[in-house]
């Protein structure tokens, strides 16, 4: 089946800088340009610069939004003071993740949603299907390109290209005009870096790209995107979060407030959390000299009895060692617990490992 | 991209270099340019194998990437040292970076094979 990819805005600027372009959730995204361990360290080291312009942007405004988004969203809005962002989760009513994204409160009654791109069409008809009176929903994700710039350099970047600006503090967003070009920024990222992400209108992606790489400001593909989130194991959505999984199996029940009254999905959660989780999603370390693991690998006991498959996996560049995610029955799910990881036919020893594998 | 000319080629981006009937055998530089940092070698073990079948990886790391004998005959000897400097192969694919070697049943089956002009032509 062939389907048309989508291009983004800096498609042109990504193939004059040599990126390896693949096909990523609909999208035509470099992979990397020249190496993923040298692009994942100097985001490490300094500060690099992502092209997240196919994630989805969706505004959702009116009186009665934030009461909304906190029956559609895990998070508690009431907790999200303007000008801050948060991450959050929207559930099935099973209590699986449709999608995980940054809540951006830019008013009192005015929201802003940064979904994954692979999941745009589902949120937006979900979010539709479950819409209130006096709330709307607005899907501008094909009119925003977006930056992910990652790396402890990044605030001084952001004043060099905005002529002296600060960033404001850690998950705080800013709306602004900067001559006469319109950014929303917000102090986030997916590396465990300091940064920034920065979205615009599309036509303005190049301009903000180039000012970008006249501050030395590394150009970096998702091949080290998903090494950096991975050191930090911060969940892939599609991979680690389906919508068979609940955020609190993936260990992420820090962005669920089952405190804050009902929402599509808490009954399921309230449950799990009385009951106790059955599995959850655990860091992998590799133990021996050995091929990097990958997703899709088995995770077997000492007798060879499969424990659970590996939902994300690759070699950390910063540790020089094979690191992975799996969902693992709860009585495995301890640190240091010995495991094994199939990989074509032998078994590579490892153990559960502490989360996040790299701590600066 | 670099092809010596003295060296014969597989579609798969392997490159062999015979010497009586021993031949040496590594991927290519256009190979390792799209692999990007090679992190981890399998190498396969010592005997017989057939032509064609798959024996050793080499493992970027975005994918792993099978490498196939490209002749018939008997491995005698593997590069060990890319257990410890994997990225030789990046770094030196035609020399230092070989992956094995292999006692050739018959030397005229690299004729087979292609000359760096074809190899060069297949992957510009």
């Amino acid at each position: 089946m062939s389907e048309v990819l989508k291009l983004s805005p800096l498609d042109q600027e990504h193939r004059e800088l040599g990126g390896r372009m693949v096909p990523f959730a609909g999208w035509e995204m470099p992979v990397m340009y020249s190496s993923i361990i040298e692009e994942h360290q100097y985001v490490r080291d300094s500060c690099g610069v992502f092209d997240i312009s196919h994630m989805g942007q969706v505004f959702v405004e009116g009186e009665g939004a934030a009461a909304w988004l906190n029956k559609m969203l895990t998070n508690d809005v009431a907790d999200l003071t303007v000008g801050n962002a948060h991450y959050t989760f929207m559930l099935n009513e099973k209590g699986g993740v449709i999608d995980d994204l940054i809540l951006y409160r830019l008013g009192e009654t005015d929201f802003l949603l940064v979904v994954n791109a692979s999941c745009v069409e589902k949120d937006v008809a979900w979010l539709g299907e479950h819409l209130a009176d006096g709330v709307t929903l607005r899907d501008e994700s094909s009119e925003w390109a977006g930056l992910a710039i990652q790396g402890a350099q990044a605030p001084e970047v952001f004043s060099a290209i905005t002529d002296g600006r600060t960033l404001p503090t850690r998950n705080g967003v800013d709306d602004l005009q900067h001559e006469g070009r319109r950014i929303v920024i917000c102090r986030t990222g997916y590396t465990g870096e300091d940064g920034f992400e920065l979205f615009c209108p599309a036509r303005d992606a190049a301009f903000w790209w180039n000012a970008l790489l006249e501050e030395k400001v590394k150009p970096c593909g998702l091949g080290a995107r998903d090494s950096l989130r991975l050191e930090m194991c911060y969940p892939l959505n599609g991979s680690d979060l389906t919508e068979e999984r609940t955020p609190l199996e993936a260990g992420l029940g820090f962005f669920v407030s089952l405190k804050k009254g009902q929402f599509v999905g808490s009954e399921v959660l309230a449950r799990q959390k009385e009951e106790g989780l059955g599995e959850r999603l655990m860091a992998i370390k590799i133990t021996e000299r050995a091929a990097p693991p990958r997703p899709g690998y088995t995770v077997v006991d000492e007798n060879g009895e499969p424990l659970g498959v590996l939902t994300s996996g690759g070699l950390s560049p910063t540790l020089g060692e094979g690191i992975a995610l799996a969902y693992l029955p709860t009585d495995r799910a301890k640190v240091n617990t010995k495991v094994f990881i199939e990989v074509r036919g032998r078994k590579i020893s490892a153990r559960v490992a502490k989360k996040p594998f790299y701590q600066k | 991209m670099t092809a010596p000319a003295d060296l014969h080629y597989t579609r798969d981006h392997e490159w062999v270099r015979l010497q009586g009937d021993i031949a040496t055998i590594g991927i290519t530089d256009h190979a390792q340019e799209e692999l990007s940092d090679v992190v981890f070698v399998e190498l396969p073990d010592l005997g017989d194998i057939d032509k064609g079948s798959p024996i050793a990886v080499v493992e970027s790391v975005k994918a792993a990437s099978d490498i196939y004998a490209p002749i018939a005959g008997e491995i005698i000897e593997v590069n060990t040292d890319l257990v410890v400097d994997p990225a030789k192969i990046n770094t030196d694919p035609y020399d230092t970076g070989w992956i094995f070697k292999i006692r050739v049943s018959s030397p005229d089956q690299v004729n087979d094979l292609m000359d760096a002009a074809s190899y060069t032509g297949m992957v510009s």
